[in-house]
């Protein structure tokens, strides 16, 4: 008798409409936020529940076809590109929040579940989810665990790895496991520290608990202005100096300002060779004492200018132009991408203004906006894919960008994750033992590398063809032994 | 040091020799044995607080990159004079208590429920595995999420995967103002006070039920800890910074007892466990009790339905053989294939007994 093919074993656990195969179901599939990578997966699955998501893992494991997980497809690196050989497993029908816990703090949810939909359902308890990713309007939690996502209060908030507690994830053998607890600690090494940011490489996600946290009962927010990009990347530090955690603390240059002007109204100053945007969140009294303190410095500091949000409205306002960044730099430019390098702050005057140089020998305009508490860039290179060459242009000029973080002592991603973006200039970050033992991880949890193959974690061969292996202890790598890899 | 170190695990890894990494010993009752052996016999001792030093600290960057044999009361001192602290408050268990030793028992003080733990703040590390191989992994940045975050995975780790040499920490300022007030009440008004003033946005770092006593330690801004202590009344308690540390070295009397104390993990809304001697502290998630012959399973088991575990920590058995017990087979696989990774000839501890050979490759 014939061995049943992966379809028909898959098409025994789903229903039809979790199966998908045709051409046209699997193109929205495609690429996920990071348009240029594209390809077609060899299907589409959409389990509905935990037990549906073991049958497939079983199933492909069986067949030893790699896996994919996505969650809403937003992500900016490529992490879910599918491969022409692989089942992308969706967990679009996995959106149920199971339970809310007010007094302890904490949610349990599928993966599926927006980010933002957890916040909106224990609004009315005082509470709110964290992490704040831009797109936090779409982007799945399960997602935020693949990608450990940060946004724009994690300097005072955490990024994902500091708000979920507990998981309960599918091996690629179709294993269950739960890690972390409900408590704050759990035995043995710490590997939801490893899950999260993981990239789908590990395991699926098929249960978040979710730590909330206390929604502050104000939030204000100050807009200065700076007559230079380093006295505006001076400022930050001397905020922090003065002991102040701010709940946000974003920078954009003029570049970036001139764009979502155009776009939102903001009302930034658009004179200014840099703004800042500094919240302050807690009690009123904790409030309008940071405030008060922020403002100094920032005058001390060098601000031609500063306007504190009076109300709610003027808030939003204040910080629509900053959220609005990427499709505003989308409305003047055909096409752009974007970097997310993380550098000690202290080095942000050098690497602007290499990246200024970098501009000009690209011949392509950089729009700069920067979560300035953390040293968390996002250069915005703009270009025109139709016209021959400026795509080539672009990802290399952003390739110097995420060396250059490299070099000054920060990292090629901050949150954006590696995906298939930077997996070139993973080579560069780390050597080739440590990638060993990177993979050597995914192989504890995953035998034959099935999940998300060729993401996250170079292969030292591909180092090897990029020709950049990170030079160990002052002595570089033997290229030529190409056998040794 | 760091090439001595290498050279000296190599050749035990050559001859089949073993090595615990110790540096001032403080936390050695927590230390877990090497497999087979009785636990007195750990090979040779690689000291590391020959290698230590304040190797960065930028306090405008909040970053401090720190040599493993520094004591973490040098580390602090250099913090506290910039107006910074570690802010999970790290138990030192004495003078001598380094920072390797720390990030490798991963135990965080009475902050932790509030501000995070050891490895919520660990932003890089670097370690010598069994292979003699020094690898880094994190780095000394906010946000960093370039690989898998191995870092984080060290602490608690107990030598098992190598020696931590080194290690990157977010620094935090020191709250400019802060008060205790004591509350004496029921164990299950305590729980659900913890619990409630947390959610209600209080800015709370610390809370201790301890001998009918509820200590609650509020912190941050002037203004905010003012009206939180308004709010919430109790009586003051003197010297307060005092009593938290005592409390944090376990210098209380609720330690100085015969009895094994477990610590157990679980949900901070959890039931209080009335028939055995219990404080309890992290906002309820976090119970030391006082156990004997003949509660030690109930406690294993109210702990287990707590959503937690429970382990012994001062005690006859090792703290890991018992913890271990809450592992799936699938995650203890995962765990002896890790181990195996760092530490493939086994010159360094296990976390928890293995039969002799299993874990060698």
């Amino acid at each position: 008798m014939k061995a049943p093919t992966l379809f028909e074993e898959l098409a025994n656990v789903l229903s039809a409409e979790s199966l998908k195969i045709a051409e046209e179901d699997l193109r929205p599939y495609e690429c996920d936020g990071l348009s240029m990578y594209r390809a077609l997966p060899k299907c589409v699955v959409l389990p509905e529940d935990e037990k549906q998501i073991a049958e497939v893992m079983r199933i492909c494991h069986a067949h030893r076809v790699s896996v994919i997980a996505r969650g809403a497809g937003t992500g900016l690196s490529g992490g879910a590109m599918p491969d022409p050989n692989s089942v992308v497993l969706s967990t679009a029908k996995m959106m149920k929040i199971i339970d809310i816990d007010p007094l302890a703090c904490s949610a349990r949810v599928q993966p599926g579940v927006r980010n933002l939909a957890i916040s909106e359902a224990v609004a009315h308890l005082g509470l709110y989810y964290a992490p704040d990713p831009s797109s936090q309007i779409a982007c799945t939690i399960g997602g935020n665990v693949a990608e450990n996502s940060g946004g724009v209060h994690c300097l005072k908030y955490g990024l994902t790895i500091h708000n979920v507690r507990k998981l309960r994830v599918v091996l690629m053998n179709g294993d269950i496991v739960t890690l972390g607890s409900d408590g704050l600690d759990s035995p043995g090494y710490d590997l939801l520290a490893v899950m999260i940011g993981s990239e789908g490489l590990l395991g699926i996600v098929t249960e978040v608990t979710v730590k909330l946290t206390p929604k502050p009962k104000l939030a204000q927010v100050a807009m200065a202005s700076f007559a230079s990009v380093e006295t505006a990347g001076a400022a930050v530090g001397e905020i922090i100096a003065a002991g102040i955690i701010p709940g946000g603390l974003e920078m954009m240059d003029q570049i970036a300002t001139e764009a979502v002007e155009g776009f939102v109204h903001a009302g930034y100053d658009l004179s200014a060779a840099a703004i800042l945007l500094c919240e302050s969140d807690g009690t009123p009294e904790e409030v309008a004492d940071e405030m008060a303190r922020v403002s100094d410095v920032l005058r001390k500091a060098g601000a031609t200018d500063i306007k504190v949000s009076e109300n709610e409205e003027q808030r939003a306002r204040y910080w629509s132009g900053r959220k609005n960044a990427f499709p505003a730099t989308g409305r003047i430019s055909p096409d752009y991408y974007c970097m997310d390098g993380t550098i000690p702050r202290r080095e942000l005057p050098r690497v602007l203004n290499e990246i200024a140089r970098l501009s000009e020998k690209y011949s392509l305009r950089c729009a700069n906006v920067f979560h300035a508490g953390d040293g968390n860039l996002h250069p915005l290179i703009m270009f025109d894919a139709n016209v021959p060459g400026e795509l080539q242009r672009a990802e290399d000029f952003g390739a110097e960008i995420l060396e250059l973080c490299v070099e000054v002592g920060g990292t090629i991603t901050g949150e954006h994750g590696v995906g298939v973006e930077k997996i070139n200039q993973m080579c560069v970050q780390f050597s080739p033992k440590e990638l060993t033992r990177m993979h050597e991880i995914k192989h504890a949890f995953d035998e034959h590398a099935l999940l998300n193959p060729g993401k996250a974690v170079p292969t030292l061969h591909r180092c090897a063809e990029f020709g950049r292996m990170k030079v160990s202890q002052g002595k570089p790598m033997p290229f030529a032994n190409l056998e040794r890899f | 040091m760091i090439e001595t170190w290498q050279q000296q695990i190599k050749e035990a890894a050559a001859r089949g020799g073993k090595l615990t990494p110790r540096g001032g010993g403080t936390k050695a009752f927590l230390a877990p044995s090497h497999a087979g052996d009785a636990a007195s016999h750990v090979g040779d001792m690689l000291d590391t607080r020959s290698h230590a030093g304040i190797v960065e600290y930028d306090p405008k960057e909040l970053v401090i990159v720190v040599k493993c044999g520094t004591r973490v009361a040098d580390v602090e001192k250099t913090m506290v004079d910039a107006g910074q602290m570690l802010a999970f408050e790290p138990p030192h268990f004495g003078e001598a208590a380094t920072i390797g030793g720390l990030v490798a028992t991963g135990n965080s003080g009475p902050r932790r429920a509030y501000a995070g733990s050891v490895r919520d703040f660990i932003l890089g590390a670097k370690v010598i595995d069994g292979k003699g191989d020094h690898l880094a992994f994190g780095g000394k940045v906010m946000k960093n999420v370039a690989g898998f975050d191995v870092s984080r995975l060290l602490t608690g780790s107990f030598g098992t995967f190598g020696v931590i040499t080194e290690v990157a920490f977010k620094c935090l300022p020191l709250p400019k103002a802060q008060a205790t007030r004591v509350f004496e009440m029921e164990s299950a008004n305590a729980i659900e006070a913890m619990n409630r003033w947390y959610s209600e946005a209080d800015p709370i770092t610390a809370t201790t039920f301890v001998d009918g006593k509820l200590y609650v330690r509020f912190a941050g801004a002037e203004p905010a800890v003012k009206t939180a202590v308004a709010k919430r009344g109790g009586t003051v308690l003197p010297n307060d910074v005092e009593w938290w540390r005592d409390w944090r070295e376990q210098r209380h009397s609720f330690f100085a007892t015969n009895a094994e104390i477990h610590r157990v993990s679980c949900k901070s809304t959890a039931a209080a466990l009335d028939d055995a001697e219990t404080a309890i502290e992290w906002g309820g998630a976090l119970r030391w009790v006082h156990a004997n012959a003949d509660n030690a399973a109930k406690v294993r088991y109210w702990a287990n339905r707590a959503g937690g575990h429970a382990s012994i920590w001062r005690g006859s058995t090792s703290v890991h053989a018992n913890a271990a017990q809450a592992l799936s087979e699938s995650l203890k696989q995962v765990q002896t294939k890790i181990k195996t990774s760092f530490d493939p000839y086994n010159v360094f501890p296990n976390l928890s007994p293995v039969p002799s050979g299993e874990a060698a490759k």
